[in-house]
């Protein structure tokens, strides 16, 4: 453990020590390493703040909503709205899973924001295996609900006869790539903003230790850096919200199939 | 020499010990970097060592995320989205059936002033009748009074024009008599003269 945040101080400038897995508590159970980590200690700590939050300020339960309040029945009524606008009333069975994976996201975005702190989301395993969740969702309920009826979607309505199979390969290639678009997007979203920042950061720590001309040419580099910051803040609240989006479209192909 | 080689094949007994591919016989020479360099030499995020580990810790926290979200906190949310749209819903009900009151009331209140209006005009009209009633009859009386007066001081006058008329008689008798004594000399009787004073005045 110690050895690993000696790691992260080793190179201030390298931008993917950020990304640094490291071992907090090793646990082996037969051949597969389960040991608790950095990412699944910021695993912990997202949802345990995140419930947290959706918990103590709902606390009140006030009629005029606190500040706080507001802002976790206005997360509510916005995944609530989106799920119902893109899957009607039958989709808000889904309405928990679409939810805590909204918040999920998002909080894991918005921790990696914090200096030090370690980016879930900026490792591919882990977006794909929500999106390897998501895809399953669809896929398990459409075929409980619809049965054969399911496959329906890889046919759309109104192709020529002749033109089907060809439609339906492009169809069932188009569903296999959900996942893999579903979880790059936000895994290289995540990875790319992280890398840049650090690498304008690190030109800011490289030039200032050249001395007074390094310091005045260090505060182009810095301008950027609060820039990118920005944008990254915007980038975390955006993917969160594609990635809830998506994920609302691809529900709704299994709660209607015909399309 | 020898002790070198001895010690190469105690530093390979130990890699071989720390379960590292025996394959590449240099590589397990130095264990311990070759171990350090493919943890730092892969692109972390590829870094396959850390899946499987990744993987589980996810299933475990989402997990237990989805199950205080699901049980906790969106039934605590959403009750309060409900209670606020059922009070909400309520309170313009409330509104809307006081507003019906209010108009009612408005309206009953209205229709009493109207009733108000006409009866106070009724009473009015009945007093200014009733008055005008009176006043004529205090008028048709009096007149009554005043033309009996009006009539008793005729008949007086007139009464009182006769009495004057007849006293012009017996004074023209008495200044005749006296004429005719003093002046003519003769003594008429008094009865002459009053038959003669009768047949000039008619």
């Amino acid at each position: 453990m110690t050895e690993g945040f000696e790691n992260l101080a080793a190179d201030p400038t390298d931008p993917t020590h950020q990304f640094q897995i490291f071992r907090i508590v090793p646990i082996h159970i037969g051949n597969l390493d389960l040991s608790f980590t950095n990412s699944s200690l910021f695993m912990v700590l997202t949802v345990a703040v995140a419930s947290a939050f959706l918990y103590f300020t709902t606390g009140g339960r006030s009629l005029v909503p606190s500040r706080m309040q507001s802002v976790s029945e206005l997360s509510y009524e916005f995944i609530a709205n989106m799920l119902r606008d893109a899957t009607g009333t039958a989709g808000m069975r889904f309405f928990p899973f679409v939810f805590a994976l909204f918040m999920f996201v998002l909080v894991a975005n918005l921790f990696g924001m914090v200096p030090y702190f370690f980016t879930i989301t900026s490792h591919l395993i882990v977006t794909f295996a929500l999106a390897v969740l998501v895809i399953g969702v669809v896929v398990v309920y459409g075929l409980m609900k619809h049965g054969t009826h399911f496959f329906g979607i890889f046919v759309p309505s109104g192709v020529p006869a002749v033109l089907i199979p060809l439609v339906a390969v492009i169809e069932v290639i188009s569903f296999l790539s959900r996942p893999v678009s579903l979880s790059v997007r936000l895994f290289a979203n995540m990875l790319a903003g992280h890398i840049t920042l650090k690498v304008f950061a690190g030109f800011v720590v490289s030039l200032s230790a050249l001395g007074a001309l390094g310091i005045g040419g260090a505060i182009l580099p810095l301008i950027m850096t609060v820039a990118l910051t920005a944008l990254e803040f915007l980038v975390a609240a955006l993917q969160a919200y594609v990635f809830a989006v998506l994920t609302c479209m691809y529900l709704n192909d299994a709660i209607h199939p015909g399309h | 020499m020898f002790v070198t080689q001895a010690f190469a094949q105690a530093e390979n007994a130990e890699g071989d010990a720390i379960h590292l591919p025996p394959s590449d016989e240099a590589a397990a020479a130095h264990g311990e970097t070759v171990h350090v360099e493919g943890e730092h030499g892969v692109f972390p995020p590829f870094n396959s060592e850390f899946y499987a580990s990744q993987v589980f810790w996810l299933a475990i926290t989402f997990a237990i995320f989805y199950v205080v979200l699901k049980k906790t906190v969106l039934p605590r949310i959403g009750g309060i989205i409900e209670n606020r749209r059922e009070r909400i819903a309520l309170d313009l009900e409330a509104a809307g059936r006081m507003k019906s009151e209010a108009d009612a009331a408005q309206a009953a209140y209205e229709q009493e002033l109207a009733e108000a209006r006409a009866g106070s005009h009724k009473i009015a009209q009945d007093a200014r009748d009733a008055a005008k009633a009176d006043a004529t009859r205090e008028r048709a009386s009096i007149e009554a009074d005043l033309d009996a007066r009006l009539e008793a001081a005729q008949a007086r006058i007139g009464e009182i024009k006769r009495q004057a008329l007849a006293d012009v008689g017996t004074i023209a008798e008495e200044a005749a008599e006296t004429i005719l004594r003093d002046v003519a000399g003769l003594d008429v009787s008094r009865d002459d003269v009053a038959r003669a004073v009768a047949a000039e005045r008619v």
